[in-house]
């Protein structure tokens, strides 16, 4: 939606005051037809992101294997080609590939591998940082990290309209509605 | 979170009355230091502190430009205080992790009145703690020599030696927690950030709250990756401290050459850690008025890992004696005798009364209620880890297998700074920890909060 123009609209955003109303509302919004649904809370709602449909991480676990093994066969392989390969050095005869000695550093490199992808993972997949972003732009959503609890509607969802949605928020009774600028 | 909880039943995170708590109560609670006015005492511990950590810059200014020596290392004994200090700052370093990451997997909701500043202090141990083995190296600015890196002599790191095992873990212990911590705090900058008025300020904690907004879906990601990091961290936890152990398990030093040191090497560094995090939790609690969410319930149950992972330090002792003396090798019954009765006899009987006698009276639920006594008890665990390591690591060099082999190392001036300096780094960094950041998780003890029905 962002055309340039600093008055348009991002959506419309509702405020409450429990995370229960803010669950039941995110539950009617989806009754109601509506897709393009974001809320803004100071923790997790448990359940939200079913309501919502927003159950898309297995990848997360899978990726964070992934990059586990990469890091563990990367050090065990730098440490095989260094000593054996690379520069073999006789020390007392003992064998070159001696690999129970390179499992620490096995270890220590997946775990880190493994770390680091998890949290790139939640900073990519979660756009951040990013320093602006429209909900910014609401209404006291100051509060939407102290003690209250947002839901947006936003503008490029198909069944937007500037009037209804309007007033089918106002009909789940929260605090206040108010509109989002981009 | 809390539903699930099996070890410790509901209600946990407080003895909270009802009616105690609002939405938005805990989050003014946990910051309204950062926005007030700096009182006093922090000036006062903020200042003697780095007073403290200039005479650490000099300390190790010295030892970098004039040389080991100032330690009073050589052969035989190789290794002082440097080392000594690497190990005791590690140990101190591994509560804040452990709490983290073995209590989410554990599912306990009360890590949340510990981790925070439980992690602060592993950050800022570690980065004490891994200045020593720099300097340790006589010439700190080739410390790079221990990793792999491409040079003109075609050299490569010896995989064998546990010297490059304690880079490449300590290294990764770091890295690790700094991301769980930073991860941990992003909501809780973006909680700052809102309730900041002076637009620096606010432009500061936007910056560091990377545009944190709380959408749903952000939370979801950001749970599921706590708990893949917890579960990554917990076992990285026992790795480092297991490899430190190695560090002396596979010499053959008597004294050293013991298969108990890896898992008594652990337990002796979350013991060290658990009496750290409770002397910073019993502070800030009253200095920060937080008696609220750092309830005489939470320091009790961290006592009781304190309790718990003395015995295994206790253990440890017991079996290091009985392994002597049952393979009966001259050399470590020697030594035996020598650290219990011999020149530094003291200081291994300071650490059996600091680290075996007087924590037996954590079994008491008056004692550990008794914050003033429990501080004592918790310095006083500071110091037996402390003589612990010494024993095991400068006297130990001291009695090799060959009469040749025997010395006894005396600290110099430079030993005595070398000890009590760092704390002069630690403390300033946990002061401006403590005047800067939200102390606590105020994102997941609001949730808990809620869950539990506190309101």
């Amino acid at each position: 939606m962002s055309n340039g123009k600093s008055n348009c609209l991002y959506g419309l955003t509702a405020e409450f005051e429990e995370p229960a109303a803010l669950l039941a509302a995110a539950r009617q919004a989806r009754a109601a037809g509506y897709r393009k649904i974001r809320t803004y809370s100071p923790f997790e709602v448990h359940g939200l992101d079913e309501v919502l449909d927003q159950q898309r991480t297995p990848v997360l676990g899978w990726l964070v294997l992934i990059a586990l093994l990469l890091g563990g066969a990367a050090a065990f392989l730098m440490q095989y080609w260094t000593a054996v390969v690379d520069y073999p050095l006789n020390v007392g005869g003992r064998p070159l590939f001696s690999w129970p000695a390179f499992i620490p550093i096995t270890f220590e490199a997946s775990i880190l591998f493994a770390g680091v992808a998890a949290v790139g993972f939640l900073l990519i997949r979660s756009a951040l940082p990013q320093p602006y972003h429209p909900i910014f732009n609401t209404d006291g959503i100051e509060a939407a990290s102290q003690s209250r609890f947002f839901l947006c509607i936003q503008t490029d969802d198909a069944q937007f309209r500037l009037r209804e949605t309007w007033q089918f928020l106002q009909n789940l009774e929260p605090i206040q509605v108010s509109e989002v600028t981009c | 979170m809390a539903t699930q909880n099996q070890i410790i039943p509901r209600g946990q995170m407080a003895d909270a009355p009802a009616g105690r708590f609002s939405l938005g109560s805990i989050t003014d609670a946990v910051i309204a230091p950062i926005f007030g006015r700096t009182p006093a005492w922090w000036w006062i511990g903020f200042l003697l502190s780095t007073l403290l950590l200039l005479v650490f810059v000099f300390t190790l200014g010295r030892v970098a430009t004039v040389g080991v020596g100032l330690w009073d290392v050589n052969q035989p004994v190789v290794w002082g205080t440097g080392i000594i200090n690497l190990v005791f700052w590690i140990g101190i370093g591994h509560a804040g992790t452990f709490i983290s990451a073995f209590l989410l997997l554990m599912r306990q909701s009360w890590r949340g009145a510990f981790s925070r500043y439980a992690e602060a202090i592993t950050l800022f141990a570690l980065a004490t703690a891994g200045l020593f083995p720099i300097l340790h190296t006589g010439r700190p600015w080739f410390a790079y020599w221990v990793g792999p890196y491409p040079n003109t002599l075609g050299l490569n790191p010896q995989w064998t030696s546990a010297l490059v095992w304690d880079l490449v873990a300590i290294s990764a212990y770091g890295i690790v927690s700094l991301l769980f911590f930073y991860v941990d705090l992003l909501p809780d900058f973006a909680a700052v950030r809102d309730k900041a008025q002076r637009p620096l300020t606010k432009g500061i904690y936007s910056f560091l709250s990377m545009g944190w907004r709380g959408d749903s879906t952000h939370w979801v990601r950001l749970r599921k990756t706590a708990y893949l990091l917890a579960a990554l961290a917990t076992p990285l936890v026992i790795s480092v401290h297991s490899i430190i152990g190695l560090d002396f398990a596979i010499t053959n030093v008597p004294g050293w050459h013991h298969t108990v040191f890896p898992p008594y090497f652990v337990a002796g560094a979350v013991f060290a850690g658990f009496a750290m995090v409770l002397i910073f939790a019993i502070a800030l609690r009253s200095l920060f008025n937080l008696q609220n969410l750092i309830t005489l319930k939470h320091i009790d149950w961290a006592s009781r890992f304190m309790l718990v992972t003395g015995l295994m330090v206790g253990y440890g002792y017991a079996v290091e004696v009985f392994g002597a003396f049952y393979a009966g090798h001259t050399g470590e019954v020697l030594l035996t005798v020598e650290r219990t009765f011999g020149p530094y006899g003291l200081a291994y009987w300071g650490m059996i009364l600091f680290n075996v006698v007087i924590i037996q009276l954590l079994w008491f639920k008056s004692v550990r209620r008794n914050l003033p006594l429990l501080v004592l008890i918790c310095i006083g665990v500071l110091i037996g880890m402390w003589l612990e390591r010494f024993v095991i690591i400068s006297i130990s060099l001291g009695y090799g297998h060959m009469v040749s082999m025997w010395d006894q190392w005396h600290p110099t001036l430079t030993d005595w700074l070398t000890i009590f300096s760092p704390f002069g780094l630690f403390l300033t960094a946990m002061f401006l920890f403590i005047r800067f950041f939200p102390v606590m998780p105020m994102y997941e003890v609001q949730e808990v909060a809620h869950e539990e029905g506190w309101e």
